[in-house]
C-alpha cells in the first residue's frame, strides 16, 4: 500500500517485570510491524523506563498501536513524536574493522568524515562508534563494507522532540 | 502502624472480604492449599467446587454478567492455570470482569520446570486486561485490591494474580482497599469530551434515517445505562438494532427495536444499518461477525462512535465522530445537549424512513414453518420464551446454531439475563455460565439453551450444579450435529459434511440421571410446551434433550465477506446457492 508511513513513538512506562514483554507481545501478536526498538530506565526516583519504538503502517494501524499501548496498565504516556513535529532521532553503532594497510588508512579517513571514533584499536583491527541518523549510519556501514567491516552493532532509535515540548 | 499482620492466605481471602466478594469459583491443588486452609476456617466467602478450572471461570463470567459485579476465581498451579485460559479469553474478548487467582510454585523454584509450574503470567498476558506475579507478601494487599479496580473498571476485563506458595505462608502486612495508591498509569477516561458531544448532538439534529446500534458496553456501564438510552430512544423515536452483546439493554418487545444485527441478524436491522444516514453506535466495537465486508459496510452514514476504549475507535470502521467516555455519563450529556438545542426529530423524514423500515420487517425474516412432525429447532427455542416470559428467567447458551436462534427468538426485556459467549465462541460456555448465574440468583429460573456438541465440552460441571443443588435446565437443541459447522459445509463446501456429524451421542437422560439430575425427552412438536413445563416444576438441575430437524439452517444469513444488503433470506432465497466470494471464503 502506498499510505504506509513511519513513526516514532516514545512510550514512558513504570519500570517493572514484564513490561516490555507487553509491549512487544502486542506489536507481535496484534501484527504491526517494530523497525527498531530500545528501552532503559530514565527516571530512578519515579521508577520510569522510556521505550523508542519505529513502526511503520498505514494510519489507521499508527493510530491503533497508539491506542492499543495506551491501554496497557504499567504505559503512562505515548507520544508519537513524528506526529507532533520535528523530532530528533539518533543511532549509535558499533562497528569493527579487520585489515592492515591502505584500507585500514582508508577507513580512518572516511571515518573522520562522518565523525566517527576509534573506540578500540590492535594492530590488524579497529571498533568504530559512530552516531547520527538510521541512514547516517546505513551509509557508513555500507562504505565500511569493502574496506574489512566484520561485525556491527546497533542501538536501534532513540528519540526526544525538538523544542520546550516535554513529557 | 495500624497494619494488620497475617500470612499470604489470610491476606488473600481478607482482602476478598474487602472487596465485597461473596463467592469463589475453584479448584484446589498443590500451590494454592495455603487458601484453602484459609477459606477452610472462615465462613463469609463461599467457594463453588467446579470440575474443571475452564468452568469455574465461565460460572465466574455468568455470575460476573447477572450482577454486574466481579466474578472470582481460584486455581492451583501449572494445569489449574493453562485450563483458565480458555475462560480468561473468553472474558478478554467479552469485556467481562474477572479476578482470577492462580497458585504457582514457590519464588524460588520458578523457572526451575517445577512440578505444576506453567508460567502463568507469559502465558496469560495477551489473554487479560493485566496480570501480576506477586514476590512479595507485602505487595500482595495492593495487588489484591488493584486487581479488583482494573478488572471492574475502564472496559472491563479479566486479570490474573499469581501466588507463588512461599508468599501465601510469609507473613506481612494487610493494607485495606481505601489505604492503596491509585496508579498513575492507569486512569479509564469515562467523562466524555464536551465538544464531542456538542458535535454528536448536532449531528442528530439533523439526521433524516437515524440508528441507533447497541452493544454490550451499554449493559457493561450498569442499569443506569440502560434507562437512559431508553430515555434516548423516548427522546428521539429512532429505531434501535442491538449486537448479540447488547441484547437485552433495550426491550425487545418495543415497537422501536428492530432485532438482532450482523450475520444472523434480522433483515430490517441489516438493511437499516447499510442504509442508514446516522449511525449511533453505543458501546459496540463494530465486530466482523456485525459489519459484514467493512468496504461496503453502511455506506452512507455518519458514524458516531460511544466507547469508553479509545482503541475500539477506528479499529474496523471509519469514525466521524468519536465520543470516548462511560455510556451511562456519554448517553446523560448527549440527552442534554439534545434538550439544550430543543431537539424535535426530523418528522416527515423519519417517517418515511420507518415506512421503509416496516417494509422489510415485513420480510418476517425470522419466520419458519413447524409442521407436526419433526421440531423446529426455532420453535422449540420460541416455545421456551412464551412459557418461561412470565417470571423472572436468565438464559445462558452455547455456542452455534441454537445461539443463534436464541439470540434471534428469545426476547429479552431486561439487561443481565442473557449469557453468551460473543467473542471468542466459546463452545462449552453454557453450563458453567448458567452454574455462576444460579448461585447469584438461587430463585430464579436459569436455563441454558445448548446444542447436543456444545454441552459435551462441560458436561462435567453437571456435577457440580447437583453437589450445591443449584437447580439449573438444560435445553439441548439436539440435531446430532455440529450445526453451525454443517450449515457452513451445506453453504460453502458442497455439503460435505466432514467430521460435523456426533455419532454415538450419549443418552442425556441417562446421562442427566448418571449425576443425579433429572432427564426428559421431547421428539414431537406437540409435546414441547409439556416437557417445558415439566422442566420448569422439576426443583432440581434437569436436561431436556430436544430432538429437533438435522437439517435446519439459520437463517437469515450474511455470508462471509458479503455485505449487509447482500443477505440470505432462507433456504428458498435464490442467492443461496450463488457462489462465496474468494475473499469471502477465507473469512472465519
Amino acid at each position: 500500500m502506498s499510505d504506509i508511513e513511519r513513526h516514532a513513538i516514545a512510550v514512558l512506562v513504570d519500570n517493572e517485570p514484564g513490561v516490555l514483554a507487553r509491549v512487544i507481545g502486542l506489536f507481535a501478536g496484534r501484527g504491526y510491524n517494530i523497525e527498531s526498538l530500545t528501552v532503559a530506565e530514565v527516571d530512578r526516583a519515579n521508577n520510569l523506563s522510556r521505550i523508542n519504538v519505529v513502526t511503520s503502517g498505514t494510519p489507521m494501524i499508527i493510530e491503533q498501536i497508539k491506542a492499543q499501548l495506551s491501554r496497557l496498565v504499567p504505559i503512562r504516556v505515548v507520544k508519537d513524536l513524528t506526529q507532533e513535529g520535528a523530532c530528533v532521532e539518533r543511532e549509535l553503532a558499533l562497528l569493527k574493522m579487520a585489515g592492515i594497510g591502505e584500507k585500514r588508512i582508508e577507513s580512518l579517513r572516511l571515518a573522520d568524515i562522518f565523525r566517527a571514533r576509534v573506540v578500540d584499536s590492535t594492530i590488524e583491527t579497529f571498533v568504530f562508534e559512530v552516531t547520527g541518523s538510521t541512514e547516517k549510519l546505513d551509509a557508513f556501514i555500507n562504505l565500511m563494507q569493502p574496506l574489512g567491516l566484520v561485525e556491527v552493532s546497533r542501538t536501534g532509535v532513540v528519540a526526544i522532540s525538538r523544542g520546550a515540548a516535554n513529557f | 502502624m495500624s497494619a494488620e499482620q497475617m500470612n499470604g492466605a489470610e491476606m488473600v481471602i481478607k482482602a476478598l472480604g474487602d472487596q465485597g466478594v461473596d463467592v469463589v469459583f475453584g479448584y484446589p491443588g498443590g500451590a494454592v492449599l495455603p487458601i484453602y486452609d484459609a477459606l477452610f476456617q472462615q465462613n463469609h466467602l463461599r467457594h463453588i467446587l467446579v470440575r474443571h478450572e475452564q468452568g469455574a471461570v465461565h460460572a465466574a463470567e455468568g455470575y460476573a454478567r447477572s450482577t454486574g459485579k466481579v466474578g472470582v476465581v481460584l486455581v492451583t498451579s501449572g494445569p489449574g492455570a493453562t485450563n483458565a485460559v480458555t475462560g480468561l479469553t473468553d472474558a478478554l474478548m467479552d469485556s467481562v470482569p474477572i479476578v482470577c487467582l492462580t497458585g504457582q510454585v514457590p519464588t524460588h523454584l520458578i523457572g526451575n520446570d517445577a512440578f505444576q509450574e506453567a508460567d502463568t503470567t507469559g502465558i496469560t498476558r495477551p489473554c487479560t486486561k493485566h496480570n501480576y506475579l506477586v514476590k512479595d507478601v507485602n505487595d500482595l494487599a495492593r495487588v489484591l485490591h488493584e486487581a479488583f479496580y482494573v478488572a471492574r473498571t475502564g472496559r472491563p476485563g479479566p486479570v490474573v494474580v499469581d501466588l507463588p506458595k512461599d508468599v501465601l505462608f510469609a507473613i506481612g502486612n494487610y493494607r485495606p482497599p481505601e489505604q492503596v495508591e491509585q496508579r498513575k498509569s492507569y486512569r479509564p477516561q469515562t467523562e466524555p469530551d464536551p465538544a464531542r458531544i456538542a458535535e454528536a448532538a448536532d449531528l442528530i439534529m439533523h439526521a433524516k434515517k437515524p440508528l441507533f446500534y447497541g452493544g454490550g458496553g451499554i449493559i457493561n456501564s450498569g442499569p443506569r445505562a440502560c434507562k437512559l438510552f431508553g430515555e434516548l430512544m423516548d427522546m428521539t423515536g429512532f429505531p434501535v438494532t442491538l449486537t448479540l452483546m447488547g441484547l437485552g439493554a433495550f426491550p425487545a418487545s418495543d415497537k422501536r427495536y428492530l432485532g438482532l444485527v450482523g450475520m444472523h441478524g434480522t433483515y430490517e436491522s441489516n438493511l437499516a444499518m447499510h442504509d442508514c444516514d446516522v449511525m449511533i453506535n453505543v458501546g459496540a466495537r463494530f465486530d466482523d461477525r456485525v459489519t459484514g465486508r467493512v468496504s461496503a459496510f453502511s455506506p452512507n452514514s455518519k458514524k458516531i462512535h460511544i466507547d469508553i476504549d479509545p482503541s475500539s475507535i477506528n479499529k474496523n470502521v471509519r469514525i466521524d465522530i468519536p465520543v470516548i467516555g462511560d455510556t451511562a455519563k456519554v448517553l446523560e450529556a448527549l440527552i442534554g445537549a439534545l434538550k439544550a438545542r430543543r431537539f424535535a426529530p426530523d418528522r416527515p423524514a423519519l417517517a418515511k424512513w420507518w415506512k421503509e423500515i416496516e417494509g422489510w420487517r415485513k420480510r418476517d425474516s425470522l419466520h419458519f414453518d413447524q409442521g407436526d412432525t419433526i421440531i423446529k429447532p426455532q420453535y422449540a427455542i420460541e416455545r421456551l420464551h412464551a412459557l418461561t416470559a412470565d417470571r423472572e428467567t436468565f438464559i445462558t447458551t452455547e455456542v452455534g446454531q441454537h445461539q443463534m436462534w436464541a439470540a434471534q427468538l428469545f426476547k429479552f426485556e431486561k439487561p443481565f439475563h442473557w449469557m453468551t459467549s460473543g467473542g471468542l465462541g466459546t463452545m462449552g460456555y453454557g453450563l458453567p455460565a448458567a452454574i455462576g448465574v444460579q448461585v447469584a440468583h438461587p430463585d430464579a429460573l436459569v436455563v441454558d439453551i445448548a446444542g447436543e456438541a456444545s454441552i459435551l465440552m462441560n458436561i462435567q460441571e453437571m456435577s457440580t450444579a447437583c453437589q450445591y443443588r443449584l437447580p439449573v435446565k438444560i435445553f439441548i437443541v439436539n440435531n446430532q450435529y455440529m450445526g453451525m459447522v454443517r450449515q457452513w459445509q451445506e453453504l460453502l463446501h458442497g455439503a460435505r459434511y466432514s467430521e460435523s456429524y456426533t455419532a454415538s451421542l450419549p443418552d442425556f437422560v441417562k446421562l442427566a440421571e448418571a449425576f443425579g439430575a433429572h432427564g426428559l425427552r421431547c421428539t414431537k412438536p406437540s409435546d414441547v410446551d409439556d416437557t417445558i413445563r415439566e422442566m420448569i416444576a422439576i426443583p432440581g438441575p434437569v436436561i431436556v434433550d430436544v430432538a429437533v430437524d438435522q437439517a435446519e439452517n439459520c437463517f437469515p444469513m450474511i455470508p462471509s465477506g458479503a455485505a449487509h444488503n447482500e443477505m440470505i433470506l432462507g433456504p428458498a432465497d435464490k442467492r443461496s446457492s450463488g457462489p462465496v466470494s474468494e475473499e469471502g471464503m477465507v473469512l472465519v
